[in-house]
């Protein structure tokens, strides 16, 4: 059994002689939330149009659950939220979601249960088009739901969504996650995937600019000492971590900074204050992946 | 087959509960309400020949009659019928563009064929929920007015009727076809209806005008659809006892050759349309 859900082999769609995407391949494995990370406009909802069969590629391939992407047995066993939700602005939400039920030929507590899922179900009666942006991007997210399927495709589900809106779709993913369900997620909210993710893949102008896991793209940890003064504190520092670049803070203060890795830093900590060194802090930081990604866009462009 | 009518129960159910779709067949009911027998007998009552499309007063009132209902069902639905058919369908599939409901469907996995096949049907349930509710609506008033006036009532032959009710699904067939090719072409409920009411009120009628200054162009005229959808209402109701003076009667075609026409006109339609959804891509 093939243990990817979801494979693209240089997959590229062309409008005249702009490439939305360009030779795109990535791989999301069976039970894990591949964050697919990109700016707007990189390419990452053109990319799921096209694994979810809405849009011909113009080269390469990808295959979703071993089958041609779009085909009715492939998409039978993915739920998907592309670019906002689209709904019968006259119909309620329940109604709405017993209209996708009959698509798929679902009964109709299907529909009351995604509803459930999303926190929609005491709004349930009201028409879609009374909704507010983030209930409107919920109740996407229970149509895709809908029929239990393996395979959920959300393009930038937090979308519009209120800082609480986003913390509960976050909790729902990782709910669903837990529950084994593999998730193919598009972001530019780089918190989104952070917490998320298992794998990230970046999409940045159309191009893969990376695919790995979240500490991957991250690379090493940093170590932060701030100290005073410096010059006292650099070659102690040096001498546990190597290279050594120094900065000032918001307070004035020397800050050193250097590659985390295999430093003992307790040792290090008594040599400074045996020394007569002020320690005001000491850390060991994960860069932000803010960092990494921004350096990537722009390294990209 | 399953997914073709799964699409069309569901889409069926939308429909029913859109309000557009009750809207649109109360305007059908309320204009052959009021052009087939409010206008017409306000006229008989008043005893002024020329107060209605002209006529003696026996003559008035006998096109209200039971009698008539085959002529009355069909007469007024190559203009307004079909028109008010033709705008619901580009609504309904127009809309499907503008909301995004083609995306969330045709993701759903039924395959584009039979969700676009499912809805159809579904739009043509609905035309064929229309033609019956006519047909019961148009044979109830003309008994009520033979019970006011107190004349026999007499049944029409129910052959004609038979004819007149198919002609009829026929015709607001063919221009629901029409609304859902225009639909999907245009991808927006605005631009599809906007050009399909330019042609069935404006554009024929500027061509029937202008046609014989061009040799052979009559005879391609006469075989548009709305001039086929005419003459098939002329035939169906010159055989139950006329209906002259009727705006988009006409007898340019045989009643054959327009069935013909109009059978011709729905299958290219809905052909077009499904192709359309098979190849393009949905935004």
């Amino acid at each position: 059994m093939d243990d990817n859900i979801v494979s693209t082999d240089r997959l590229t769609k062309r409008y005249g002689d702009r490439a939305a995407a360009d030779r795109v391949s990535l791989t999301v494995r069976r039970g894990e939330v591949y964050g697919f990370l990109g700016p707007n406009g990189a390419g990452k909802t053109t990319t799921l149009r096209m694994v979810l069969g809405l849009v011909k590629p113009s080269g390469g391939s990808a295959l979703v659950h071993g089958l041609r992407p779009g085909s009715p047995e492939a998409l039978r066993r993915t739920g998907s939220l592309i670019e906002g939700p689209g709904f019968f602005p006259y119909l309620s939400g329940l109604e709405n979601l017993r209209v996708v039920g009959r698509y798929r030929g679902l009964g109709r507590s299907d529909a009351e249960e995604a509803l459930e899922r999303v926190d929609l179900a005491d709004r349930g009666k009201d028409r879609f088009r009374t909704y507010s942006l983030g209930m409107k991007q919920r109740l996407g997210v229970a149509a895709a739901l809908m029929g239990r399927p393996d395979l959920l495709v959300l393009d930038e589900p937090t979308n519009g969504l209120d800082p609480a809106g986003m913390a509960s779709m976050r909790r729902l993913i990782q709910d669903l996650s837990s529950e084994g369900q593999t998730v193919l997620l598009s972001s530019h909210l780089l918190a989104e995937v952070q917490q998320c993710c298992h794998r990230v893949g970046v999409i940045v102008d159309g191009r893969m600019s990376f695919e790995g896991t979240v500490a991957d793209l991250r690379g090493a940890r940093v170590l932060r000492v701030r100290a005073e003064p410096g010059d006292r504190a650099m070659p102690i520092v040096q001498g546990a971590a190597g290279d050594v670049e120094q900065n000032r803070d918001e307070d004035g203060r020397a800050v050193l900074t250097a590659d985390a890795a295999g430093v003992d830093v307790p040792a290090m900590v008594r040599k400074l204050v045996a020394d007569g060194v002020d320690v005001h802090s000491v850390a060991v930081q994960e860069r932000s992946l803010e960092d990494v990604f921004l350096t990537m866009t722009e390294a990209g462009r | 087959m399953n997914a073709w009518s799964h699409s069309t129960r569901a889409e069926l159910r939308r429909l029913m509960l859109w309000p557009a779709t009750w809207v649109l067949g109360g305007v059908w009911i309320t204009l052959l309400f009021a052009f087939a027998y409010a206008f017409p007998y306000i006229a008989y009552r008043s005893g002024d020949a020329d107060a209605f499309q002209g006529g003696p007063t026996a003559e008035l009132l006998a096109s209200m009659l039971p009698q008539a209902a085959p002529a009355i069902l069909i007469q007024g639905t190559p203009m307004f019928g079909g028109a008010v058919a033709m705008i619901f369908a580009a609504l309904t599939v127009g809309n499907a563009y503008s909301w995004g409901t083609w995306k969330t469907v045709l993701t759903q996995g039924p395959g584009r064929v039979a969700a676009a096949g499912g809805t159809v049907t579904a739009i043509g349930v609905c035309v064929a929920g229309l033609v019956l509710f006519s047909t019961v609506f148009t044979l109830g008033l003309s008994s009520l007015v033979a019970g006011i006036e107190s004349q026999a009532l007499v049944w029409p032959d129910w052959g004609d009727m038979a004819a007149s009710v198919g002609g009829t699904a026929l015709v607001l067939g063919m221009w629901a076809a029409g609304g859902v090719f225009l639909g999907v072409l245009t991808r927006g409920p605005a631009l599809s209806v906007g050009l399909g009411l330019l042609w069935t009120l404006v554009v024929e009628n500027l061509l029937r005008g202008v046609s014989q200054l061009i040799d052979g162009m009559p005879a391609v005229v006469d075989r548009l659809p709305g001039s086929s959808a005419g003459s098939l209402a002329g035939a169906l109701s010159s055989a139950a006892g006329g209906a002259e003076g009727t705006p988009g009667v006409l007898d340019a075609l045989s009643g054959p050759v327009a069935t013909g026409m109009l059978v011709g006109y729905l299958v290219v339609f809905v052909a077009l349309a499904l192709t359309l959804i098979k190849r393009r891509d949905v935004a």
